[in-house]
């Protein structure tokens, strides 16, 4: 088998450095952000920190394992996978665990799990699987194009049972997988549109929103050249508009339980909930804030006001890098997150295997979802939906997935050394 | 689409993002200086707002139970730095190990967390807060927080108002983290059962505290703040002059008063006696005083109106003559003769035989015990069980046997057997009228709470309906909003079948067992009854609503271990309707003296208490 074996040299190390860097910043984050002045030890397993850096271990020791695997067995056990974590989302349901109020985690032994956090790479697998099979096209043949939205559909809806919207949410990044593939770009366009006007539409009353399409489609159709056509198609969608906008209303007033209208609205920030979601991000801005432009320095951080947040170790774990380090440090943390899903990106680009391709679209628009979300949400600029910041966050599920999810890629890009060989 | 605009697009939007974020970086971190404010190690502390508890008053507006603003030291136990612990103590008058000991338990105590306040010292005197207000920022971390306690301007209706306390750990948990360790919360009474309307709602205030403890101004002038809510004030359907005096008039004794206006199922007066004295439940020695209560061996914590069973005695007789009269084996002109009682069940001297009005006068036991009979014996039923569940039924319209839904805590059900219970004791098929033959002069296995007793009596009022007892007559002003306290309960006894009982039930006051609850001018129909008690002396019972054509009050007096009817319960509940009526309460003074001075505790105590 020593030909199938991946040289040292084939593999992407950028890839792999980048990937100590951030669990190396993510840990120092956890203990920075729930460390105590009597528990100082970083091993200390009774703390968050401890608990994180046995996870490492553990995902980095499963990460290199994968990286010895044939590379073939991921595309030849896709849907198997696939089905394990399909079989494990339905058993969380039955069996499951409730933590904060969604029953999504599994308890083995003192140790929790979160099959949705796998979901993520057994999707991706099964979506590269079934895309790059024989005479598959997703640009043209219906079927495929339905039997691709199932592969997705399917653990979206289960997870969402589970009262996970958070985790549903990052099934969404499919849709530029999709899109790479040959959805057409005006479908991501009009999602991008909709997501927008169905905010809109439970922020702002109905007829506002009605008077102001009207008016941008009057301006629209003002500006170009009337034709009988296009005077029918705008105001089609016009109606169109109308009619989603107010379903959306009557739904959010009529069929939502109060609690979850409470939720909704605290999350679109109509209501301040100043005890919960609200709250959080307004510390979190705080914290952001008053880290200036080189940060309060490594355990400098004023946490005590901060413990106010209770998530900030794993869901606002972003906030403890730009309070400690900073304009300056906040900026470089982006720069190297882009760089990586650069990186990622350029690596799924340069696959000959449709498989490799859209496997590594897919995690580097998973992470890329996160990303958005996750420090969006610090910021206040993204509502708040609890996911992680991937390789950050603590959590020992979450980083194990984004190991495993990571790391195929990595195995997978490094037989393209092999590939060219052979050729 | 392009290909190769394709392969750019995630790239474009990566951009797109990372643009956005380092912009909105820019600005959280180096521009707005309103988040800066926090750079200089402000802690942003969250103070509680206690709001006030909402007052009670009595049905008429008089004030029952007040607050009184107390003090209790919290800690920050995180902030505390550079204490010097000497002058502290002494500002509390506390040794040095006390302080030890006491922020040690604090660590133990479930939901401690270093940064979150808890209350160290509770309830400090005015002068040690004016002391440690004085030297407040010397002690960084510890903190004063006003609140509120309870104070009772009378020291009656305590098992009316109940009383307040610390939370539970389950409470907390119940609350969905409301409730903070140490907050007070309503335990029994309509302290319990009104929480929420009585309680109010927190409120919070955000200040940002300095490294030293100096308040730097409001949080972004308090726009997160919410302030407290107070508590509603509620009315009760007390009379609190009525409730008084049957206090006074239970003065050593053992038993219950429940009065209702039949109309409304308002309760005017809910006496349990022994009773205690609901200002011992308040302030620092609350704890103490409660153990103390809960040891003492006549129970005054027990509320016997809700949740004591007595065997009902006569009030059954009465629900005999109408359901026998709605089963059709009973006319007012069925008339039995009694040989000084009927089987085993015994009676005393009377004229014989007697039809249902002047039975009812006499309480004749044999008469009720052959109504029984031809109840559970109807021939119209094929089994005797089947004949006794419609009388279970009927019975059970009443409000017996169940829980009748008073808005006060600890309502017990009472005890009415079902067929099946029979079954259980003789086997199915195997019992008859004769062998139950005792619960046809409501003795027996029976068991009905002094509320029921008095809503059975309201529902007679009525001629046929009730509505469940309730203690809370207005929230704020207005209706108590439960529909569960305004709608009507029909019995399954037509209107009809009530006037010969009410007049046999006014024969018993006129001229009957009960002459010496009759008052002059006043039309009263009641009942005496002598409960059997197998741990002593007789219960004395009357039961009573007047006036006749119109009923105003309905009323259940129970004394325990007191013997015939008439000799306590009788007087004690025609001084209360009198005084409820006319509002005088002296014209029989001697009668008043002789029940107020009555002592029946001290000759029993061992039994006192057991029919619990
Ligand atoms: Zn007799």
């Amino acid at each position: 088998m020593t030909p199938l074996q991946p040289k040292p040299s084939s593999i992407d190390w950028i890839t792999l450095l980048l990937y100590f860097i951030f669990i190396t910043i993510g840990l120092l984050s956890v203990y920075a952000s729930v460390y105590v002045e009597s528990k100082p030890m970083i091993w200390d397993t009774s703390m968050n920190y401890g608990k994180q850096l046995i996870w490492i271990f553990i995902s980095v020791f499963i990460g290199l394992l994968i990286l010895l695997i044939d590379e073939k067995f991921f595309y030849a056990f896709a849907y198997p996978i696939y089905a394990i974590t399909i079989f494990l989302l339905v058993l969380v349901l039955a069996i499951g665990t409730t933590v904060k109020g969604s029953s999504s985690w599994i308890e083995i032994g003192g140790f929790r799990m979160q099959p949705a956090e796998f979901a993520k790479f057994g999707t991706a697998l099964a979506l590269a699987k079934y895309l790059s099979g024989y005479n598959k096209n997703f640009e043209k043949k219906r079927r495929d194009q339905y039997i691709s939205a199932a592969i997705i559909l399917a653990p979206m809806v289960i997870i969402l049972l589970q009262n996970e919207t958070g985790s549903t949410l990052v099934f969404f990044s499919f849709i530029f997988v999709l899109y790479r593939e040959g959805l057409p770009g005006w479908i991501l366009l009009a999602g991008l549109v909709l997501g927008i006007l169905a905010i809109l539409a439970l922020l702002v009353p109905a007829t506002y929103i009605l008077i102001g399409l009207a008016i941008v489609a009057l301006l629209f159709l003002l500006m170009v050249r009337r034709t009988k056509s296009l005077v029918l198609i705008t105001m089609g969608m016009l109606l169109f508009a109308g009619v989603l906008v107010n379903s959306i209303d009557y739904v959010f007033q009529n069929v939502l339980q109060a609690h979850q209208r409470t939720r909704i609205n605290v999350l679109l920030g109509k209501e301040v909930d100043i005890k919960g979601a609200g709250y959080n991000v307004q510390q979190s801005k705080i914290a952001i804030g008053s880290g200036g432009f080189w940060g309060k320095g490594f355990l400098q951080g004023t946490q005590n006001k901060f413990r106010f947040v209770p998530e900030q170790s794993t869901d606002f774990i972003f906030c403890t890098i730009g309070e400690e380090y900073g304009f300056v440090g906040s900026v470089i943390f982006i720069g190297l997150y882009m760089y990586l899903l650069f990186r990622l990106l350029m690596m799924a680009e340069r696959q000959r295997q449709k498989f490799n391709r859209i496997y590594g679209y897919s995690v580097v628009s998973i992470l890329f979802f996160h990303f958005l979300i996750n420090v969006g949400m610090t910021l206040g600029l993204m509502p708040v939906i609890g996911i992680p910041l991937p390789f950050f966050s603590y959590g020992g599920s979450a980083l194990l997935s984004f190991t495993v999810l990571l790391f195929i890629f990595i195995r997978l890009d490094a037989n393209r050394v092999n590939e060219l060989k052979s050729f | 689409m392009d290909k190769t605009f394709k392969q750019h697009t995630l790239l474009i939007i990566f951009i797109v993002v990372a643009f956005i974020y380092i912009c909105r970086l820019f600005y959280l971190q180096i521009i707005d200086d309103s988040y800066f404010l926090s750079a200089q190690n402000n802690v942003l502390q969250e103070q509680t707002i206690y709001p006030a508890r909402g007052l009670i008053y009595d049905r008429n507006g008089e004030l029952l139970v007040y607050n009184d603003a107390i003090y209790d030291l919290s800690v920050m136990p995180e902030q505390v730095k550079d204490l010097d612990t000497l002058a502290f103590c002494k500002v509390l008058n506390i040794t040095k190990e006390e302080f030890i000991k006491k922020f040690e338990r604090l660590k133990h105590q479930k939901g401690y967390a270093p940064w979150k306040p808890c209350v160290f010292e509770r309830q400090i005197t005015i002068p040690t807060y004016a002391a440690f207000q004085e030297r407040l920022f010397d002690f960084h971390g510890f903190f004063v927080e006003v609140r509120t306690d309870r104070k009772y301007k009378h020291n009656n209706a305590a098992h009316v108002m109940g009383y307040i306390g610390e939370v539970t750990d389950k409470d907390i948990e119940k609350s969905d983290g409301y409730y903070r360790m140490g907050d007070f919360i309503g335990i029994s009474g309509v302290e319990r059962t009104y929480e929420k309307q009585l309680g109010g709602k927190k409120g919070t205030r955000y200040v940002l505290v300095d490294s030293k403890s100096r308040s730097q101004g409001r949080y972004k002038n308090g726009e997160f703040d919410t302030p407290a809510v107070a508590g509603k004030n509620i009315n009760l359907s007390i009379d609190y002059r009525l409730q008084q005096l049957g206090e006074e008039l239970l003065t050593n004794k053992t038993g219950s008063v429940v009065a209702l206006e039949p109309k409304t199922g308002e309760i005017l007066a809910l006496i349990s006696s022994p009773s205690y004295n609901p200002n011992l439940l308040i302030g620092r020695d609350r704890g103490k005083k409660y153990m103390e209560l809960l040891r003492d061996p006549m129970k005054p914590l027990f509320n016997r109106t809700l949740a004591a069973p007595y065997p009902p005695g006569s009030i059954f007789k009465i629900l005999m003559a109408l359901t026998g009269q709605q089963e059709h084996v009973l006319t007012p002109n069925t008339a039995y003769g009694c040989h000084h009682g009927y089987m085993f069940v015994g009676c005393h001297p009377h004229g014989s035989p007697l039809p249902l009005r002047p039975a009812i006068a006499v309480s004749c036991n044999a008469y009720f015990c052959q109504v029984y009979r031809s109840i559970v014996n109807n021939p119209s039923y094929k089994h005797a069980e089947d004949a006794y569940n419609v009388f279970y039924k009927h019975i059970a319209s009443f409000g017996l046997g169940s829980k009748l839904g008073v808005d006060l805590y600890g309502e017990g059900s009472g005890f009415l057997p079902k067929a099946t219970f029979y079954d259980k004791i003789y086997g199915r098929f195997r019992w008859q009228a004769t062998t139950t033959i005792s619960l046809g002069i409501g003795q027996g296995e029976l068991g009905i709470t002094p509320l029921q007793m008095a809503n059975a009596t309201a529902t007679v009022a009525n001629r046929g309906y009730y509505i469940v007892p309730h203690i809370v007559r207005r929230i704020e002003g207005k209706r108590n909003p439960d529909t569960l306290y305004q709608n009507k309960h029909w019995t399954t006894i037509d209107t009809g079948y009530f006037p010969v009982v009410i007049e046999g039930m006014q024969d018993v006051v006129e001229r009957g067992t009960a002459y010496v609850a009759r008052i002059p001018g006043i039309n009263i129909a009641g009942k005496t009854g002598t409960a059997q008690n197998p741990h002593g002396k007789d219960h004395s019972i009357f039961f009573a609503f007047a006036p006749v054509e119109n009923p105003k009050i309905a009323i259940a007096v129970v004394i325990e271990n007191a013997g015939f009817g008439a000799t306590w319960a009788a007087p004690i509940a025609s001084l209360m309707i009198e005084q409820y009526l006319t509002g005088k309460h002296d014209t029989r003074k001697d009668l008043k003296e002789r029940m107020i001075k009555g002592n029946l505790n001290h000759r029993n105590d061992t039994t006192a208490t057991q029919t619990q």
